[in-house]
Protein backbone atom coordinates (compact mmCIF):
# COMPACT_ATOMS: atom_id res chain seq x y z
CA UNK A 1 0.00 0.00 0.00
CA UNK A 2 1.40 3.59 -0.52
CA UNK A 3 0.81 6.38 2.03
CA UNK A 4 -2.15 7.59 0.98
CA UNK A 5 -3.68 4.71 0.97
CA UNK A 6 -2.96 3.88 4.47
CA UNK A 7 -3.47 7.56 5.42
CA UNK A 8 -7.02 6.57 5.27
CA UNK A 9 -8.02 3.46 6.24
CA UNK A 10 -9.33 3.12 9.66
CA UNK A 11 -7.58 1.82 12.59
CA UNK A 12 -9.47 -1.71 12.02
CA UNK A 13 -8.63 -2.12 8.36
CA UNK A 14 -4.66 -0.96 9.25
CA UNK A 15 -4.26 -4.12 11.92
CA UNK A 16 -6.18 -6.69 9.36
CA UNK A 17 -3.64 -5.73 6.58
CA UNK A 18 -0.86 -5.42 9.24
CA UNK A 19 -1.75 -9.43 10.84
CA UNK A 20 -1.58 -10.18 7.13
CA UNK A 21 1.84 -9.34 6.77
CA UNK A 22 1.60 -5.82 5.70
CA UNK A 23 4.55 -3.73 7.13
CA UNK A 24 3.80 -0.77 5.67
CA UNK A 25 0.44 -0.86 7.19
CA UNK A 26 1.90 -1.74 10.46
CA UNK A 27 3.78 1.46 10.16
CA UNK A 28 1.35 3.63 9.47
CA UNK A 29 -0.73 2.55 12.75
CA UNK A 30 3.03 3.75 14.71
CA UNK A 31 3.17 6.64 12.83
CA UNK A 32 -0.67 7.46 13.58
CA UNK A 33 -0.07 6.71 17.31
CA UNK A 34 3.63 7.65 18.11
CA UNK A 35 3.10 11.15 19.14
CA UNK A 36 0.76 10.29 21.69
CA UNK A 37 2.38 7.98 22.86
CA UNK A 38 5.85 9.47 23.22
CA UNK A 39 3.98 12.33 24.90
CA UNK A 40 2.42 10.16 27.12
CA UNK A 41 5.29 8.19 28.00
CA UNK A 42 7.64 11.70 28.54
CA UNK A 43 5.25 12.65 30.97
CA UNK A 44 5.12 9.97 32.70
CA UNK A 45 9.04 8.64 33.04
CA UNK A 46 10.04 12.91 32.65
CA UNK A 47 13.09 11.83 30.75
CA UNK A 48 14.08 12.23 27.19
CA UNK A 49 16.12 8.57 27.32
CA UNK A 50 13.45 6.49 28.88
CA UNK A 51 10.70 8.26 26.95
CA UNK A 52 12.21 7.25 24.18
CA UNK A 53 13.01 3.71 25.24
CA UNK A 54 9.68 3.46 26.31
CA UNK A 55 7.58 4.52 23.23
CA UNK A 56 10.39 2.26 21.39
CA UNK A 57 9.21 -1.07 23.69
CA UNK A 58 5.65 -0.01 23.67
CA UNK A 59 5.50 -0.60 19.66
CA UNK A 60 7.43 -3.55 19.59
CA UNK A 61 5.57 -5.45 22.38
CA UNK A 62 2.50 -4.23 19.96
CA UNK A 63 4.26 -5.45 16.89
CA UNK A 64 4.67 -8.79 18.85
CA UNK A 65 1.06 -9.06 20.04
CA UNK A 66 -0.68 -7.36 17.59
CA UNK A 67 -2.25 -11.12 17.24
CA UNK A 68 -3.50 -10.64 20.46
CA UNK A 69 -5.36 -7.13 20.18
CA UNK A 70 -8.67 -8.52 20.94
CA UNK A 71 -10.57 -5.57 19.84
CA UNK A 72 -12.55 -5.46 23.38
CA UNK A 73 -10.97 -1.87 23.78
CA UNK A 74 -9.78 0.90 20.74
CA UNK A 75 -6.30 0.13 19.20
CA UNK A 76 -4.96 3.38 20.96
CA UNK A 77 -6.34 2.55 24.40
CA UNK A 78 -4.45 -1.10 23.93
CA UNK A 79 -1.60 0.83 22.85
CA UNK A 80 -1.76 3.37 26.54
CA UNK A 81 -1.65 0.41 28.42
CA UNK A 82 1.03 -1.12 27.38
CA UNK A 83 3.02 2.30 26.87
CA UNK A 84 1.81 2.64 30.99
CA UNK A 85 2.95 -0.57 31.86
CA UNK A 86 6.07 -0.06 30.43
CA UNK A 87 6.47 3.36 32.15
CA UNK A 88 5.80 2.55 35.79
CA UNK A 89 8.57 -0.35 35.46
CA UNK A 90 10.64 2.42 35.21
CA UNK A 91 9.65 4.49 37.86
CA UNK A 92 9.42 1.49 40.00
CA UNK A 93 12.95 0.50 39.26
CA UNK A 94 14.37 4.27 40.23
CA UNK A 95 12.51 4.08 43.48
CA UNK A 96 13.92 0.69 44.10
CA UNK A 97 10.53 -1.20 44.35
CA UNK A 98 11.01 -3.69 41.22
CA UNK A 99 10.49 -6.27 43.68
CA UNK A 100 7.78 -5.35 44.55
CA UNK A 101 4.32 -6.12 42.75
CA UNK A 102 2.52 -4.46 40.60
CA UNK A 103 -0.76 -3.81 42.34
CA UNK A 104 1.62 -2.85 45.39
CA UNK A 105 3.46 -0.59 43.58
CA UNK A 106 0.36 2.00 42.17
CA UNK A 107 -2.39 0.83 45.63
CA UNK A 108 0.05 0.99 48.30
CA UNK A 109 -1.57 4.42 49.42
CA UNK A 110 -5.01 4.58 49.23
CA UNK A 111 -6.49 8.58 49.61
CA UNK A 112 -7.83 8.58 53.12
CA UNK A 113 -7.22 12.05 53.58
CA UNK A 114 -9.87 15.43 52.92
CA UNK A 115 -9.52 16.71 49.66
CA UNK A 116 -7.38 19.82 49.23
CA UNK A 117 -9.86 23.39 48.85
CA UNK A 118 -9.87 25.26 46.60
CA UNK A 119 -7.69 28.77 47.87
CA UNK A 120 -6.79 30.96 44.61
CA UNK A 121 -10.50 31.37 42.78
CA UNK A 122 -10.93 33.36 40.02
CA UNK A 123 -12.21 33.31 36.83
CA UNK A 124 -9.59 33.00 34.04
CA UNK A 125 -8.11 36.41 31.93
CA UNK A 126 -8.70 33.91 28.61
CA UNK A 127 -10.13 31.25 27.53
CA UNK A 128 -8.50 27.51 26.87
CA UNK A 129 -8.61 28.54 23.48
CA UNK A 130 -6.78 31.36 23.75
CA UNK A 131 -4.45 30.12 25.56
CA UNK A 132 -3.60 27.22 23.90
CA UNK A 133 -2.00 29.30 21.53
CA UNK A 134 0.51 31.05 23.31
CA UNK A 135 3.59 29.71 23.25
CA UNK A 136 4.24 29.84 27.35
CA UNK A 137 1.22 27.82 28.26
CA UNK A 138 2.36 24.65 27.32
CA UNK A 139 5.59 25.49 29.48
CA UNK A 140 2.61 26.30 32.64
CA UNK A 141 1.13 23.20 31.22
CA UNK A 142 3.98 20.79 31.27
CA UNK A 143 5.18 22.51 34.97
CA UNK A 144 1.60 22.03 36.87
CA UNK A 145 1.96 18.34 35.59
CA UNK A 146 5.06 18.09 36.99
CA UNK A 147 3.82 19.03 40.31
CA UNK A 148 1.55 16.09 40.93
CA UNK A 149 2.47 13.17 42.35
CA UNK A 150 3.03 10.03 40.40
CA UNK A 151 -0.28 8.42 40.99
CA UNK A 152 -2.40 11.50 40.19
CA UNK A 153 -0.32 12.56 36.92
CA UNK A 154 -1.26 8.72 36.07
CA UNK A 155 -4.68 8.77 36.30
CA UNK A 156 -4.94 12.56 34.65
CA UNK A 157 -2.69 11.45 32.06
CA UNK A 158 -4.76 8.18 30.58
CA UNK A 159 -8.67 9.64 32.02
CA UNK A 160 -8.29 13.15 30.89
CA UNK A 161 -5.82 13.11 28.04
CA UNK A 162 -5.98 10.01 26.94
CA UNK A 163 -10.01 9.85 27.32
CA UNK A 164 -10.04 5.99 28.49
CA UNK A 165 -12.89 5.66 30.63
CA UNK A 166 -12.78 5.37 34.27
CA UNK A 167 -12.90 1.25 34.02
CA UNK A 168 -10.16 1.51 31.62
CA UNK A 169 -8.21 3.99 33.40
CA UNK A 170 -8.68 1.21 36.17
CA UNK A 171 -7.64 -1.75 34.15
CA UNK A 172 -4.77 -0.28 32.83
CA UNK A 173 -3.31 0.67 36.33
CA UNK A 174 -4.24 -2.11 38.38
CA UNK A 175 -6.46 0.18 40.56
CA UNK A 176 -10.18 -0.01 41.52
CA UNK A 177 -12.39 2.13 40.25
CA UNK A 178 -13.00 4.13 43.18
CA UNK A 179 -9.25 4.84 43.92
CA UNK A 180 -9.02 5.98 40.36
CA UNK A 181 -11.98 8.46 41.06
CA UNK A 182 -10.63 9.55 43.96
CA UNK A 183 -6.90 10.26 42.60
CA UNK A 184 -8.62 12.09 39.27
CA UNK A 185 -10.69 14.69 41.62
CA UNK A 186 -7.12 15.48 43.42
CA UNK A 187 -5.45 15.70 40.25
CA UNK A 188 -8.29 18.15 39.02
CA UNK A 189 -8.15 20.25 42.09
CA UNK A 190 -4.42 20.34 42.14
CA UNK A 191 -4.47 21.76 38.67
CA UNK A 192 -6.98 23.67 38.81
CA UNK A 193 -5.53 25.90 41.86
CA UNK A 194 -1.70 26.14 40.04
CA UNK A 195 -3.13 27.05 36.31
CA UNK A 196 -5.37 29.44 38.24
CA UNK A 197 -2.49 31.08 39.88
CA UNK A 198 -1.21 31.43 36.49
CA UNK A 199 -3.85 31.97 34.31
CA UNK A 200 -6.45 33.92 37.29
CA UNK A 201 -7.88 37.28 36.88
CA UNK A 202 -6.53 38.55 40.22
CA UNK A 203 -8.99 41.82 40.01
CA UNK A 204 -11.67 39.07 39.74
CA UNK A 205 -10.55 36.65 42.53
CA UNK A 206 -13.64 35.59 44.98
CA UNK A 207 -13.42 35.08 48.39
CA UNK A 208 -15.92 32.62 50.03
CA UNK A 209 -16.92 33.71 53.34
CA UNK A 210 -16.80 29.94 54.51
CA UNK A 211 -13.87 26.95 53.54
CA UNK A 212 -14.79 25.78 49.90
CA UNK B 1 -25.70 20.89 49.45
CA UNK B 2 -22.36 22.51 51.40
CA UNK B 3 -19.90 23.70 49.38
CA UNK B 4 -17.84 20.72 50.63
CA UNK B 5 -20.37 17.94 49.49
CA UNK B 6 -20.12 19.97 46.03
CA UNK B 7 -16.11 19.17 46.38
CA UNK B 8 -16.97 15.60 46.45
CA UNK B 9 -19.24 15.43 43.69
CA UNK B 10 -17.30 17.44 41.18
CA UNK B 11 -15.77 14.85 39.05
CA UNK B 12 -19.60 13.39 38.02
CA UNK B 13 -20.53 16.48 37.87
CA UNK B 14 -18.19 17.99 35.21
CA UNK B 15 -18.30 14.70 33.71
CA UNK B 16 -22.00 14.52 32.96
CA UNK B 17 -22.86 11.03 34.94
CA UNK B 18 -24.08 12.52 38.13
CA UNK B 19 -27.14 11.70 39.58
CA UNK B 20 -29.51 13.60 38.48
CA UNK B 21 -31.38 14.16 41.23
CA UNK B 22 -27.69 15.18 42.71
CA UNK B 23 -27.42 17.52 39.92
CA UNK B 24 -30.49 19.46 40.50
CA UNK B 25 -29.44 20.26 43.92
CA UNK B 26 -26.00 20.76 42.77
CA UNK B 27 -27.55 23.41 40.05
CA UNK B 28 -29.35 25.08 42.61
CA UNK B 29 -26.03 25.80 45.13
CA UNK B 30 -24.23 26.44 42.36
CA UNK B 31 -26.76 29.59 41.72
CA UNK B 32 -26.18 31.11 45.13
CA UNK B 33 -22.49 30.36 45.46
CA UNK B 34 -20.43 32.41 43.16
CA UNK B 35 -16.50 30.24 44.22
CA UNK B 36 -18.54 27.14 43.46
CA UNK B 37 -19.21 28.40 39.82
CA UNK B 38 -15.77 29.39 39.11
CA UNK B 39 -14.37 26.48 40.88
CA UNK B 40 -16.68 24.55 38.30
CA UNK B 41 -15.52 26.47 35.59
CA UNK B 42 -12.01 26.48 36.37
CA UNK B 43 -11.76 22.56 36.05
CA UNK B 44 -13.62 22.42 32.95
CA UNK B 45 -11.11 24.62 31.30
CA UNK B 46 -8.11 23.28 33.14
CA UNK B 47 -9.16 19.67 31.47
CA UNK B 48 -9.98 21.45 28.02
CA UNK B 49 -6.27 23.06 27.65
CA UNK B 50 -4.82 19.78 28.56
CA UNK B 51 -7.32 17.92 26.02
CA UNK B 52 -6.62 20.84 23.04
CA UNK B 53 -2.95 20.47 23.71
CA UNK B 54 -0.96 18.90 20.55
CA UNK B 55 1.47 16.39 21.11
CA UNK B 56 4.57 16.26 20.79
CA UNK B 57 6.90 15.34 17.80
CA UNK B 58 9.44 12.45 18.02
CA UNK B 59 13.23 13.72 18.02
CA UNK B 60 13.90 13.12 14.06
CA UNK B 61 16.33 11.03 14.96
CA UNK B 62 14.61 9.12 17.40
CA UNK B 63 12.14 8.74 15.03
CA UNK B 64 14.53 6.90 12.35
CA UNK B 65 15.86 4.53 14.80
CA UNK B 66 12.09 3.31 15.96
CA UNK B 67 10.94 2.49 12.25
CA UNK B 68 13.95 1.08 11.74
CA UNK B 69 13.89 -1.15 14.62
CA UNK B 70 10.19 -2.06 13.83
CA UNK B 71 11.44 -3.34 10.61
CA UNK B 72 14.04 -5.21 11.81
CA UNK B 73 11.63 -6.73 14.40
CA UNK B 74 9.31 -7.58 11.96
CA UNK B 75 11.86 -9.71 9.65
CA UNK B 76 12.66 -11.70 11.95
CA UNK B 77 8.98 -11.81 13.40
CA UNK B 78 8.23 -12.75 9.32
CA UNK B 79 10.94 -15.28 9.53
CA UNK B 80 9.92 -17.18 12.18
CA UNK B 81 6.28 -16.41 12.76
CA UNK B 82 4.96 -17.22 16.14
CA UNK B 83 3.18 -21.09 16.83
Amino acid sequence: MNDDATTELSDDALIRHARAGDLEAFEALVARYERQVYTLVLRIVRQEQDAQDVTQQTFISALEHLGGFRQEATFATWLFRIATHAALKILRKRKGLNTISFEEATEAQPDRDGLPHPEFIADWKQSPAELVTRHETQRLLEEALAQLDDKHRLVFLLRDVEGLSVKETAAALALSEANVKVRLLRARLQLREGLTRQFGDEARRVFSGHQH
Amino acid sequence: MKCEEMLALLNEYVDGTVDPALCAEFERHMAGCNPCQVVVDNIRQTIRLYQDGQPYDLPAPFRDRLHSALRERWKQQSANPPG
